[in-house]
Parts: C-alpha cells; sequence; structure tokens
C-alpha cells in the first residue's frame, strides 16, 4: 500500500500521543527481547538468600516470599503477558473480521444467521464464561488462555467490521469487480479488506490490550496458568501474601505498574492511529 | 439485442410497507442504439440498470440478451459469459476505483478473469490501443491512481475496460453526472462515437438536455413506471404525458427563458392517461404515432383490478 | 451599488504553500440584481461564498475588501462578522439539505437561531409563517421535523430562514446542483421572486450549471482557475461571449437546441492549472487557441460594452 503523497507518515511521525504510545510499547518490547540476557532466575527458582527481601544488587527487584527473583518475574511475565495478548488478539481478530466480511458482503439469511450467533455471544458477560470454561479446564497454559479469551472477544469486531463491509460494498469498485467477474472471495479480500487495513490495525490493538487486561483478570481471581507466570499472576500472588499491607512495594508495583502502562502504551498507539488515519481527527 | 419484458422490483421496507423501485417496465435495446432512461430521483432508473448489470435481483419480469432470460441463469460461468457482452459504467468515477490501487488493475483483472491465456505483452498492445482509442495517453493514465487523474479521464477508462472485453452493450449510469462542464462534453461525443462502431448503449441519466443530444430513443420514468417512450425527436418536441411534459418545461435552456417558454397544445390523450400518484395497478403503454409510445390505465377508472 | 468586491484574494494554507483559490477578484453587485456566478469545479466559486460568510482556516484573507452597502466587511475578525452575518448577508448552503438538526422540530430550530443571535423570536414568529406561505409550503411546517419533509421542501425551508432578516446580500452556493430539474426550477424561481418582493437586495447566484443562470441571472461573472475571464449582461456573456474560455464553457453546453447527430458540440481541451503554483500571466493561456507572447503577462480588465468586463489580450473582441 502506497502512503498518499506520505500525508499518513508526516501526520504519524508528528503526533504526540502515537509517539508516546510507540514509546512505551517499544520499551516493554525491549523488556520482553533482552531481558533474558539479564535475568538470571527461572521465574520460579529457588534466586535469593532472603524471603521477600527489597530490593538489592543480587535481586534487582527483590524477592518473593518464596525466594523468587522478581527482577526474573517481571521479564519472563512481560513475556507471557505480551504472548496472551497477541495470540488472543490475533484469534479475536481474525474470527471477528471474517464473520464480520461475510455477513456484511454475503448478507440476506446468512447474515441474519451469523449476527444472530454474534448478539447471543455479544450480551452473554464474557468475564462470566470466561470463568466457567477456566474453571472446567484442568491444565491451563498461556496458550489455552489466550484460545479462550480470543474466542470470547470477537463479536464486537464483527459487528464493526460488518457494517464498514456493508458501507464499502456500496462503493463503485465492488460494482466494477463484479462485472469483472471476480469472485465474492476475491473481492472479500482484495477490494474490501485492503481498504479497512487502518481499521483492522487498530481492531487488533485494541484486542490486544483488551486480552491483557482479561488474562490480568482471570490470573487475579486464581484462574490464570497453573504453571509459568504473568504479570497477573505476579500481582494475584503479592496480593494472596499481603504484601500490600506489609508494604512489600517490590512486589506488586513492577507487575501493576506495567500492566498499566502497557495498556495505557496500547490506548494512545490507538487514539493515535485514529487521528492519523482520520483527517478530521488531526489538530492543526 | 436486450429486452426488457415486465421488470418489477419491490423492496420490502418493513413487514408492511413495499416500495415499488420498477414497476412493470418493458423495453428493448437495438444494435447500435443509444437508448436514454430520463427520470428524476426515485423514478427507478439505476435499479433498471443495476438490474440490466445483474448487481440486483428483479422480483419479476425477464431480461433477455440474445433470446436468452438471463435472469434465470445465475451460475458463476453463465455470468462471467454475459458480462464479456454486457458491461457498466457508473456515476461516480472516484469510487468506482479502488483508491489504494492503481488505475490500469481494472485492466489486469480483466486479463485475469477473461483471457487468462492471453501474453501479457499482446494484452498491453491490446490495452494501450483500447485507451487510445478512447483519446488517452497510455503513459499518461496507466502507473496512476485515481485522485491524479481527472473525473473524465477516469470514465474514458472505463469505456476503454468495456472496448477490451468487445461488449455489446454498455449501461451508462449517471456518468456524466459529476463531470465538469468542459470534460462532460467529450464523454459524451465518445459516446458517439462508440455507437458508431457498433456499441449499444443504455443511457441513465438525469439530464434531459444529456439524454437529448446523445440518444436516438427515450424512456421518460416517473416513480418506477414507464409514463412515455419513443423515438428522441418526437417525444422531445410532441410529449404527450403531463409529467413529461412539465419535465421539459423544467428544463434550463440557453436559448428560451422559462417564462417564455410558447404553450404547447394541450395533450390528446389526457383521459386515457396513467397518473402514477394516484392510479393503482399497472399502466400499459399504447402506441401513438410512429415509434411514441405513453402509458394508458389499465383499466377504466373505478374498477379494481 | 449594494456590493463591491474589490481585489479579493482567499488563500488555503496547506503544507505544501498557500493555494490560491481566489487570486484577486473584483466585482460589484447592484441593488435588486442577481449575479450569476458561474465556472468549473476548482474555479473558486464557492471559495469566495465560503469566504464572504466565514474566513476559516486553512482559508485564510488574503488581501481585497468587500464593501456591503458603503460599509467595509471586517472579513478577518470573525467575531465582528457575527454581527453582519444573517442580517447583512446570508447564505443558503451547497449541503443546505443536511444543515438542520434531524432531532429538532423546524420552529424550534429557528427559535434557537433567533435567539442565539439575541432576537426575540415572538417578534418574527408571524414573519416566518407568512414567509413559509410565500415560498408555497404548507401550513404547520413549523411543528415538523426536518427529515419528515423532501428534499425541495427542505430547500425552500432552509432559504426562508436564510432570507428572516431580510440580508441586504443573498449568497447561493450550488443551491440547485442536487435537485432533480423541476425542483431546481421552483427554487431558482423563489430566488428571483426574494429579489422581486425586495426581501433581498442583491443575490449572489453561484452555479456550475449556465443553463440556469441564463433563466434567472441579471448578469453573469465567469470565473476560471481562482480569477475572473469575464462578467457581463446574461444576454451578452451566453450568446455573445468575448472572452474565449466564456465562448468554449457556453459551447460545451449540451442545451435541447441540437443532438449528437446534428451538430457535435466541441469541448475544452486540457485542463486548468494547478492553483499552489499558478502560471504566470492568464491562466487559460494553456488551453487557448488564440495564444500569444504577450499571455504570460496578466491581462488587465477591459470594457467591451456597457457593464461588460473582459480579462483578455485578445485585440479583436
Amino acid at each position: 500500500m502506497r502512503l498518499k503523497d506520505n500525508d499518513i507518515l508526516h501526520y504519524a511521525l508528528r503526533n504526540r500521543k502515537l509517539r508516546i504510545g510507540l514509546a512505551i510499547i517499544a520499551f516493554f518490547m525491549l523488556v520482553m527481547l533482552a531481558g533474558p540476557l539479564f535475568a538470571r532466575w527461572e521465574a520460579r527458582e529457588r534466586a535469593g538468600l532472603y524471603p521477600s527481601a527489597p530490593p538489592n544488587s543480587t535481586n534487582w527487584m527483590g524477592t518473593t516470599k518464596m525466594k523468587e527473583d522478581i527482577f526474573s518475574q517481571f521479564i519472563f511475565g512481560t513475556q507471557s503477558t505480551f504472548l496472551i495478548g497477541f495470540l488472543a488478539g490475533c484469534i479475536g481478530t481474525t474470527i471477528g473480521l471474517s464473520i464480520g466480511f461475510f455477513a456484511g458482503y454475503v448478507g440476506g439469511w446468512f447474515d441474519e444467521l451469523l449476527m444472530m450467533l454474534t448478539n447471543i455471544l455479544l450480551v452473554i458477560p464474557s468475564i462470566a464464561l470466561l470463568i466457567i470454561l477456566a474453571a472446567y479446564l484442568p491444565y491451563r497454559g498461556v496458550q489455552i488462555q489466550s484460545v479462550i479469551i480470543g474466542c470470547t472477544a470477537w463479536p464486537w469486531v464483527a459487528r464493526a467490521v460488518r457494517s464498514q463491509t456493508l458501507s464499502l460494498k456500496q462503493r463503485g469498485f465492488v460494482s466494477l469487480a463484479r462485472i469483472s467477474g471476480v469472485s465474492p472471495l476475491r473481492i472479500i479480500f482484495e477490494d474490501i479488506a485492503p481498504n479497512m487495513l487502518s481499521y483492522v490495525v487498530m481492531v487488533f490493538i485494541l484486542q490486544f490490550g483488551g486480552a491483557i487486561l482479561y488474562a490480568v483478570a482471570l490470573d487475579f481471581i486464581g484462574l490464570g496458568p497453573t504453571r509459568g507466570i504473568s504479570l497477573g499472576l505476579m500481582m494475584q500472588e503479592a496480593f494472596q501474601n499481603n504484601a500490600l499491607q506489609v508494604g512489600y512495594w517490590w512486589w506488586f508495583i513492577p507487575s501493576g505498574l506495567s500492566i498499566t502502562l502497557i495498556v495505557s502504551g496500547l490506548f494512545f498507539l490507538n487514539t493515535g492511529l485514529d487521528e492519523v488515519f482520520n483527517p478530521k481527527l488531526r489538530d492543526q | 439485442m436486450l429486452q426488457v419484458e415486465g421488470l418489477s422490483k419491490t423492496y420490502n421496507k418493513s413487514s408492511r410497507a413495499r416500495v415499488r423501485a420498477v414497476n412493470n417496465v418493458s423495453f428493448s435495446v437495438e444494435k447500435g442504439q443509444i437508448v436514454s432512461l430520463i427520470g428524476e430521483s426515485g423514478s427507478g432508473k439505476s435499479t433498471i440498470g443495476n438490474m440490466v448489470l445483474q448487481l440486483t435481483k428483479p422480483s419479476s419480469g425477464r431480461i433477455l440478451f440474445g433470446n436468452q432470460d438471463i435472469t434465470r441463469q445465475r451460475s458463476r460461468s453463465s455470468l462471467k459469459e454475459y458480462y464479456r457482452k454486457v458491461q457498466g459504467v457508473f456515476q461516480d468515477p472516484f469510487s468506482t476505483f479502488n483508491p489504494i490501487f492503481r488505475v490500469d488493475r481494472v485492466f489486469a483483472i480483466l486479463h485475469r478473469e477473461f483471457f487468462p491465456n492471453e501474453a501479457a505483452e499482446a494484452w498491453q498492445q491490446r490495452v494501450e490501443a483500447a485507451l487510445l482509442s478512447v483519446g488517452l495517453t497510455p503513459a499518461a493514465v496507466c502507473g496512476a491512481y485515481c485522485h491524479q487523474l481527472s473525473g473524465g479521464q477516469l470514465q474514458r477508462i472505463l469505456i476503454a475496460r468495456a472496448l477490451l472485453l468487445e461488449a455489446e452493450l454498455l449501461v451508462a449510469d449517471e456518468i456524466i453526472s459529476m463531470l465538469d462542464a468542459s470534460t462532460r462534453i467529450d464523454v459524451l461525443n465518445l459516446l458517439g462515437e462508440m455507437r458508431e462502431r457498433g456499441l449499444s448503449m443504455m443511457f441513465v441519466t438525469h439530464d434531459l438536455s444529456l439524454g437529448y443530444y446523445i440518444s436516438d430513443r427515450v424512456i421518460i420514468l416517473y416513480k418506477g413506471v414507464m409514463v412515455e417512450s419513443g423515438n428522441t425527436q418526437t417525444v422531445f418536441s410532441d410529449p404527450q404525458h403531463p409529467y413529461s411534459r412539465s419535465l421539459l418545461e423544467a428544463v434550463p435552456r440557453l436559448d428560451v427563458r422559462w417564462d417564455e417558454l410558447p404553450p404547447r397544445p394541450a395533450s390528446r390523450h389526457e383521459a386515457a392517461m396513467f397518473n402514477p400518484d394516484c392510479d393503482k395497478g399497472s399502466p400499459r403503454m399504447e402506441q401513438i404515432g410512429e415509434d411514441h409510445w405513453i402509458a394508458v390505465r389499465d383499466c377504466l377508472p373505478g374498477t379494481e383490478l | 451599488m449594494s456590493v463591491e468586491v474589490e481585489n479579493l484574494k482567499f488563500y488555503y494554507r496547506t503544507r505544501k504553500g498557500s493555494v490560491k483559490a481566489l487570486d484577486d477578484v473584483s466585482f460589484s453587485i447592484a441593488d435588486g440584481e442577481i449575479l450569476g456566478i458561474a465556472g468549473e469545479s476548482g474555479c473558486g466559486k464557492s471559495t469566495l461564498s465560503n469566504g464572504l460568510i466565514h474566513v476559516c482556516p486553512p482559508m485564510e484573507l488574503a488581501g481585497g475588501s468587500v464593501r456591503l452597502d458603503g460599509k467595509n466587511l471586517p472579513l478577518d475578525k470573525p467575531d465582528e462578522m457575527n454581527t453582519y452575518r444573517f442580517r447583512n448577508l446570508s447564505i443558503i448552503p451547497q449541503y443546505a439539505l443536511n444543515a438542520m438538526n434531524p432531532t429538532v422540530k423546524i420552529g424550534r430550530y429557528v427559535q434557537d437561531l433567533m435567539q442565539s443571535r439575541g432576537i426575540d423570536y415572538s417578534a418574527i414568529e408571524k414573519l416566518f409563517a407568512d414567509r413559509l406561505r410565500f415560498v408555497r409550503l404548507p401550513e404547520g411546517i413549523q411543528k415538523r421535523y426536518p427529515i419528515e419533509l423532501s428534499g425541495g421542501m427542505k430547500q425552500r425551508v432552509v432559504m426562508v430562514i436564510s432570507t428572516l432578516l431580510n440580508p441586504s446580500l443573498l449568497l447561493c452556493d450550488e443551491i440547485t446542483s442536487a435537485l432533480d430539474v423541476s425542483t431546481q426550477k421552483v427554487v431558482s424561481a423563489l430566488v428571483a421572486a426574494f429579489r422581486d418582493e425586495k426581501i433581498v437586495k442583491s443575490v449572489s447566484f453561484v452555479t456550475h450549471d449556465v443553463p440556469v443562470l441564463y433563466q434567472i441571472a441579471d448578469r453573469i461573472l465567469i470565473m476560471y482557475a481562482g480569477q475572473v475571464a469575464e462578467a457581463g449582461p446574461t444576454e451578452e456573456i451566453i450568446h455573445a461571449a468575448k472572452h474565449p474560455y466564456t465562448q468554449a464553457l457556453v459551447a460545451a453546453m449540451p442545451e435541447m437546441a441540437s443532438t449528437y447527430r446534428q451538430k457535435k458540440h466541441a469541448s475544452i481541451p486540457g485542463k486548468p492549472p494547478a492553483l499552489l503554483d499558478p502560471p504566470e500571466g492568464c491562466r487559460f493561456k494553456e488551453r487557448c487557441p488564440y495564444r500569444m507572447p504577450c499571455c504570460d503577462e496578466r491581462p488587465q480588465k477591459r470594457l467591451v460594452g456597457n457593464g461588460h468586463e473582459v480579462y483578455c489580450w485578445k485585440e479583436d473582441l
């Protein structure tokens, strides 16, 4: 795709929200990728000499009550949290896009059927569904958690994409493709989808952030991964061990702060992109 | 060549309200003829165009092309066969081209869909020849994006596209209305040249002066109903249906002012005339002169259908 | 003269520089006159109407002045313009059909509008009803919502609202372009009626549709690429135009007098120059069949008849 006279790039580089969002996400990407080089222990390994030690030269972020190294937990937790966001975001966006595209383009009873399904899922409180699903699974890993979240997060994407498809379908180039004998599948993926690229990117970012929050919520009520670590699990363990009350600030601040930062970073990224793609929102 | 028989399209607005966008329309287009469908908004003229292009499914009636009812065959292969012969150009040139691709993509698609066996070079030569014949310089338009070209150039590209397929019928749906005064006459003249090459056309327009300039026959539509049809000269010089008359009187001209128009003699067929505003049922076209038809009531007033 | 426009310039500020959408335009409108302003898209005709009503970024006033009833309009001061807008000059916008809030009844809408201008609605309520009757709208329109009206009815309601305070100058910006032929006739005839009834003193009627201007305008101003090409009495502009552009433009109009088979209309080859960096001199020179060396210099205004001005170097006009 070509950038129209580089206008989009021009505004993208100058948009403050986008820059803040990118900086935050880039920072956590760095933590995720370069962090393991500095992490000297596994997340669940006994690392320190003392339990609940404040930050010191050996354990840079201190230790937990179980003598685990919080810095290592933070690195690997960030990794798995991003993994959940990415996987669940991909799943949710893909399902939502496909259902939205087909419902919108094909129309008729097919559309009504798909939208009925979507609406049913939309009214079921997804956190309740997540709890039930998560509780029934004997073993829960990061991947399973992503699949559960992804499979429940798509309905609003489907609805939004459907309405966009409905409006794009009215455009002349779709009619032209039809009288050129192009197959419906090709029309959807070659003509309609590319025109929604900016929208798809934003949907993905929102799904990414939403999935992270859902995962944290699940972790926090004790339905997180049964093994491994995540930022949500770190918070939950800190909370269960009364870290807040006893003043073990080094236990809950890294995880709590990073979750907040990641989600707000994604939010900034999203509104920034919205302003870049939508000229009406650009300020002078 | 193209025969439309009793074509209707009804939209269900809600479970009770139904809108008859097109009501029992019949006409034909002969080879090398430009037939104008003229009407104001809500006349159903574009819906008829879309039905002929098989973009909209008719509620009832038949569309015969080469004696085959195309409303009955909707398999992809027969549709493709149909689109080799019947093509369209639409109102807004800037929306007919996908803004994120180069304009020559429309030719690449034709190559892929209709002439997959033709060598790339031979195809490119044919594209260039087609562009030249619609008055475009191939180098100036190939590789451009639609916002870099003018509306007139874009419409010409679409006409070149129909030429490449060697289409026999072109449905031109308001293709002039978004163009500027200096380019619209260009495109209109191009349609005239295409007619000389044997291309037939359905020219859909709201602008009577354009219909008068270019077409051989006209069909005047009002609320989905044909009210008057026939030879362009005959209909424009001696309109009989009150609606066609009021429409013609409203056209701004460059030679006479509205209040200086000479009064027309009273219509000769007032009593039997079909009035789309209040008459129920379907009208019937009755011949009142050599190739001149008006809509008359299907039944006497007072009797229910 | 109720309106005198002198050397007016409206530029659009963009990243790449100023787009000279309206570049040094002068004209005047007499009392009781309908001036038709015609040209193709991008000639500056809509910029002119919008700029007279409200100069707002990215548009800026780059020079010139406008006198209305002998008073200079403070075009560069939007707040001061507020006192003139609606009272002294008013616009019927291009997209009038969508101008009204769909959730507010028409009477209420006008009441709110008057209040925001500090005018007592009860004092003009009767006038409003009279005017609605004047444009032949059925009784009780005030109690209806905009969506209950057809396009032509909405257009008439907007016309009544715009002219409620008897402005001296009424700007009509492409008001007939989105309408059907029969409504087009009604609406343009109403504009003339507003003038005849002295509800408005003078009218600037902007359109790309030259035949409509032939029907109602007293004088026509032809614009090309942000500048005036020719201005004069309607009859002369349509049937005895002097500027090569006007001649070509009028000749390109299909006008129900001849058909393609009888007489093919000629078009104007080429396209208008980009206004970001317009060429020196006459802006039509690239497309002009009579191009001369002196066309590289900007043509001066020449009077060729009573109130007939041409901006062209050609000698035998």
